[in-house]
């Protein structure tokens, strides 16, 4: 379980995060929403251990990783996988190099069966043609696919989504999502992800988190944030502009 | 007056005070980076390939700008040298002093900025858009220090490069110095390369040796500093690019002033 207890970062005086609480079970996808700038990048970060609270604790199993520094928190790393927003595949290594890159540098597979992995883990998200390509002569959807593909290559506990779906067509968005949720029942890790893809989102997550204003304003069963009568949260939902803003 | 607040007549203590706070930080930011990556030069797993990867890039790339360089500097020497020690019957020690002033001065220094220039921007701009791009997180993530696989060779690519390099960019000057000296000018060959074996000394070898080397440490060091620690955007990778060419010219010339005065 990933436990986080009063979580509060600030940024040359300018508070982002103003004490951020939240369980995330074992198993489960819980999806981070809220307004762009509100934090949820940054919550993330914590999450992974790039970043280091002012003050809370961020507990993984138990384990507080706000206390642990270098191979201790490499050790806690070892069981995640994560997509980055913009996939952060390394531009000077094909796509078939990207995903074997953490096999190869991680374990002592023999060459034959991290390219079975590699493989196994590209069919999963739907590419088959791509290994021998560079990461800037496919799209931005097979982008995406190929960073799930590396995260997922390791069989993480933990699978963290920074906005898995920025950037792409509605189509796109929806076909990323139902590969998440199927990659998630086929593996059964827990996932944490940041979007703000609303309503679609609600369709895959165990738990919603509002994250407004640096505090967790809202969480709980998707159905039920999806109800709730939080202003903030229904402003959201609906999509409806601030009242003061143009 | 706000609780805390500083009063007017103090606010311009206030600011130098935390000009010069930020700037000592920074300075230790930049020490405690170097000191990671020697850690990392010791400490196993060592990452070949990456060593060797830096060393095609940092090396290998630039060794048509070296070639081009060194070939031109020689020939301006020779012209120059020869028309001035002409001029006081000397032309015998045109060999010499091309052979001197390439190997103790200007072969290390000219090839350590055109490397900069070429090599030292390129890696500051690679890290910066890994930075920006969030493949250096990426890399972190994974339990995969980025020091190991992109500080580390890059500084070490320099200390193998830089001298190398620097060799040959003293070669192909003095063959340049002699196309236009003996070749153009008349000069004879026994004498540019017999004066040249008199008067240039092991001593003189390896002042310019020490230099490369230290330029090669120089240049690495700041150039993956500055794209390490990138401010976000295409914008600061650009600034930081600059700075980095910038930043390392000035320290090549200066630690070039310093080893001059202290090596024999």
């Amino acid at each position: 379980m990933i436990k986080v207890e009063g979580l509060r970062k600030a940024f040359r005086g300018q508070p982002v995060l103003r004490g951020v609480d939240l369980e995330v079970p074992d198993g489960s996808v819980t999806v981070i929403i809220g307004r762009s700038g509100g934090g949820k990048s940054v919550f993330l970060k914590h999450l992974l251990g790039l970043i280091r609270p002012d003050a809370g604790r961020v507990i993984i199993d138990g384990v507080d990783l706000t206390e642990l520094s270098g191979r201790a928190v490499d050790r806690v790393r070892q069981r995640y996988g994560v997509v980055f927003q913009g996939g952060a595949l390394f531009d000077s290594m094909t796509c078939a190099e990207n995903v074997a890159f953490p096999l190869r540098e991680k374990t002592r597979l023999r060459r034959a069966e991290i390219a079975r992995r590699v493989a196994t883990a590209l069919a999963q998200v739907g590419l088959e043609d791509v290994d021998a390509k560079y990461p800037e002569e496919i799209s931005g959807g097979m982008r995406k696919r190929v960073a799930i593909a590396r995260a997922l290559v390791t069989e993480p506990e933990i699978v963290f989504f920074d906005e898995p779906t920025t950037g792409l067509d509605p189509i796109l968005v929806n076909s990323i999502h139902r590969l998440i949720a199927d990659l998630h029942r086929r593996h059964r890790f827990t996932a944490v992800m940041v979007s703000h893809e609303i309503p679609e989102i609600f369709e895959i997550a165990d738990t919603v988190a509002m994250l407004h204003d640096g505090r967790i304003v809202e969480v709980g069963p998707a159905a039920a944030v999806q109800a709730s009568t939080n202003a903030v949260v229904q402003q959201f939902i609906r999509g409806e502009p601030d009242r003061t803003g143009s | 007056m706000a609780d805390g607040a500083t009063p007017a007549l103090l606010r311009p203590f206030e600011a130098v005070g935390e000009r010069t706070l930020g700037f000592l930080e920074s300075l230790g930011r930049f020490g405690s980076f170097f000191g990671l990556a020697l850690a990392y030069l010791v400490l196993p797993p060592y990452k070949v390939r990456p060593f060797v990867d830096r060393i095609h890039y940092i090396g290998f790339r630039s060794l048509i700008i070296i070639l081009l360089t060194g070939a031109f500097t020689g020939m301006v020497l020779g012209l120059q040298l020869f028309l001035t020690l002409t001029r006081f019957g000397s032309e015998a020690f045109l060999g010499p002093a091309v052979a001197l002033s390439l190997i103790r001065e200007l072969g290390p220094v000219l090839s350590a900025l055109m490397v900069t220039g070429r090599a030292g921007s390129a890696l500051t701009a690679e890290i910066g858009i890994m930075r920006i791009t969030e493949q250096i997180d990426a890399m972190t993530v994974m339990a995969l220090n980025p020091f190991r696989y992109l500080i580390t060779p890059s500084i070490l690519a320099g200390l193998v490069t830089f001298p190398l390099m620097t060799a040959l960019f003293d070669l192909v000057g003095i063959l340049g110095g002699y196309l236009v000296g003996v070749e153009l000018l008349g000069l004879s060959h026994g004498t540019y390369f017999g004066e040249m074996q008199t008067f240039v000394g092991y001593d003189d070898i390896m002042t310019g040796f020490w230099k490369s080397l230290s330029f090669g440490v120089i240049v690495t060091w700041v150039c993956t500093y500055k794209g390490y620690y990138v401010a976000r955007g295409a914008e600061g990778v650009a600034h930081a690019t600059t700075q980095a060419v910038v930043m390392s010219s000035v320290l090549i010339l200066l630690w070039d002033y310093f080893m001059g005065s202290v090596l024999p």
